[in-house]
């Protein structure tokens, strides 16, 4: 479990503004699509180099000045903890995976009872008018089960969507999706779950995470998560990288005249920064570009 | 996303699980597995030729000079992997490209496998003739969309350049030799900056008259995206038929795939690719070049569309290239692979 913490409150933008025009024709995509930016969290998590919690908090004040609507923010807490809420967290995160083995590996327990978990989070969230977002792993192959059924991370999605999540990101956690494995799945969540309420959360350790993210939209998802720099390695495939590149997918996005709210410029600034402090290269090929080494 | 560490240990190892499951292994041609599920993206053609420029393309944009030997060693291993086209050099004058210097003798130690085709550039008359001469059965010519690259880069206006190319082509087909033409900046140009898909049609369209069978439209400083894709392919479309073209995108921005699967979805069959990802961009320093070849093929296999070609054996490839270039790979499924 994860909290969600906006460094500057008011960048927190209302999500019913946010919300795209939804089109499930090929080659139409959305008017504007939010990016939850992961790379203080997810991606710093899965670095081999820590830094300080003044240079994250420098990091995430960048990436806000960037312009970036939602940036992710935390230090993990034990699941053993509830307490986020009571630590006065505006915004919680509850983590269920399409996968029973790796559910298993990961938490020690069953689809079922990480699903009872996540309902017992979100009540008491709930109580405190508290919103979560739901994470969905393994949406495209899990690293133990291999191939993953589409209509598997429909049921998962519909129940956390029924206990009262406000978005779910679907996750390509390891990477192995392709477009059309992301199309078959999109489309089975879709019929249990409103497209305006999913996000997608590729991981480019295959090259495809763009490729995935540019199907989603084409089907009318509108909330992507990445991470600057593509920060954040794989844990199950060493020497791959992971998330997908802020940097790169803001390239697309401004390219397809979406509007993102995203200032590149400034967001390259936030990535040049961080892999200094993390001593390694970024691995956005927009920033390798455009920075002349 | 969750607590990881401590599971790693007991997951598959990374090629376990791309051998083992069909959706990233093989892509037998003719014979995808019944239970594996057909296109997914409907309007996919059903078979993609992947057009290698690695030993090219790739090496070209190479700072090390690579030895005459390895070359050939380089592109005999390609030659088994299953493609079918394979650029092996570039008859210009060595004073401009050092790296293509030795394309006679590449050209004449390559063993040339049945069923497997061997393009060769050629600029002028005289890089044809000497390319003949060294056994090519066929080559490429090379425009661009944009009159400052052409100047910069082959000394010429477009104008100029297409007469150049007249002369080639009907000596080319006199002799029954296929050409295939190339035309730069199909989506920006490093100088002009934009380039209307206006341009990239009436280039595309004189060297498609002149008796190229196939239109390479590159996007060659990467530049592009989807939109733009879109944009330019429907123009072009409209003078030439897609079945004779094909897209060559470098993934400087990290734009590749996401195009040339718009591509693909809007009927393009023919992809260029440089194994590794071979090849860095002479205008943005630092920059990353061609689209892997490897990262490619595991879209398209994903895809459940066919190419002929077996992933294991260009990584393989891949992996020697790199090595005896001392760099490392520019191909993401590599990096997922190879331990480290």
């Amino acid at each position: 479990m994860a909290t969600m913490r906006n460094a500057l409150p008011r960048r927190l933008v209302g999500l019913a503004s946010l919300r795209a025009v939804s089109t499930s024709s090929l080659g139409t995509f959305p008017k504007r699509v939010k990016i939850v930016e992961v790379g203080a969290r997810d991606g710093l998590q899965n670095e081999k180099n820590i830094v300080s919690t003044s240079t994250k908090i420098k990091l995430i004040d960048m990436l806000s000045e960037a312009g970036l609507p939602v940036i992710e923010a935390t230090s993990f807490v034990s699941p053993k903890w509830v307490p986020q809420i009571a630590a006065g967290a505006k915004e919680v995160t509850v983590f269920v995976a399409a996968s029973e083995l790796f559910t298993k590996k990961n938490t020690n327990c069953s689809i079922e009872e990480s699903l009872q978990r996540s309902d017992e989070i979100l009540r008491a969230a709930r109580a405190a008018g508290i919103p979560v977002r739901g994470y969905v792993s393994c949406v495209l192959g899990c690293p133990y089960e291999g191939k993953i059924s589409p209509a598997k991370v429909a049921e998962v999605t519909k129940k956390i969507y029924s206990m009262g999540c406000y978005e779910i990101s679907l996750g390509d956690t390891i990477g192995v999706g392709t477009p059309g494995i992301m199309k078959d799945m999109l489309s089975a969540v879709m019929h249990e779950v409103p497209v305006a309420a999913l996000a997608v959360h590729c991981h480019d350790t295959y090259g495809q995470a763009l490729a995935n993210t540019l199907v989603a939209l084409q089907m009318g998802v509108s909330v992507v998560d990445s991470s600057v720099a593509g920060l954040g390695g794989c844990p199950y495939a060493q020497g791959a990288s992971g998330n997908l590149a802020t940097e790169d997918l803001v390239y697309m996005l401004s390219g397809l005249g979406i509007h993102t709210g995203v200032n590149l410029q400034k967001l390259l600034e936030a990535g040049t920064f961080i892999c200094q402090a993390l001593n390694r290269k970024t691995s956005s090929k927009v920033a390798q570009a455009t920075c002349k080494l | 996303m969750g607590n990881v560490p401590s599971a790693v240990k007991h997951c598959l190892s990374y090629q376990q699980l791309l051998r083992e499951h069909l959706w990233i292994g093989d892509s037998v041609a003719g014979a995808l597995d019944p239970a594996q599920e057909t296109s997914q993206l409907s309007g996919l053609p059903e078979y993609v030729k992947i057009v290698e420029v690695g030993p090219r393309d790739g090496l070209q944009n190479e700072k090390v000079i690579v030895p005459t030997d390895i070359k050939i060693e380089f592109i005999n291993q390609l030659s088994q992997t299953g493609l079918s086209v394979i650029e092996v050099t570039s008859f210009v004058s060595s004073r401009w490209v050092p790296q293509m210097a030795d394309h006679s003798e590449v050209m004449k130690g390559i063993h040339q496998y049945p069923g497997v085709r061997y393009p060769v550039l050629t600029p002028n008359l005289q890089g044809f003739h000497r390319a003949v001469a060294a056994g090519a059965t066929e080559i490429s010519v090379f425009g661009a969309a944009s009159e400052s690259f052409s100047k910069k880069n082959i000394n010429c206006s477009i104008e100029e350049s297409m007469q150049k190319f007249e002369e080639v082509v009907k000596s080319a087909r006199h002799m029954n030799i296929p050409v295939r033409g190339y035309v730069s900046c199909a989506l920006g140009c490093p100088y002009e900056g934009t380039i209307t898909p206006q341009k990239v049609t009436e280039v595309s369209k004189r060297l498609y008259g002149m008796g190229c069978y196939e239109i390479s439209l590159g996007d060659t400083i990467g530049v592009g995206t989807p939109g733009s894709m879109k944009r330019m392919l429907e123009s072009v479309m409209k003078e030439i038929p897609p079945s004779a073209l094909a897209v060559h995108c470098h993934d400087t921005y990290g734009q590749a795939l996401a195009n040339i699967l718009t591509a693909l979805q809007m009927g393009i069959n023919v992809v260029d690719s440089a194994v590794s990802g071979l090849g860095g961009c002479p205008y943005a320093k630092g920059a990353s070049g061609n689209v892997a070849t490897e990262d490619l093929i595991y879209m398209l296999n994903g895809l459940g569309l066919n190419t002929g070609v077996n992933l294991y054996k260009v990584m393989e490839a891949g992996d020697f290239i790199c090595k005896a270039v001392n760099k490392t790979t520019n191909s993401k499924v590599a990096q997922a692979s190879f331990s480290t």
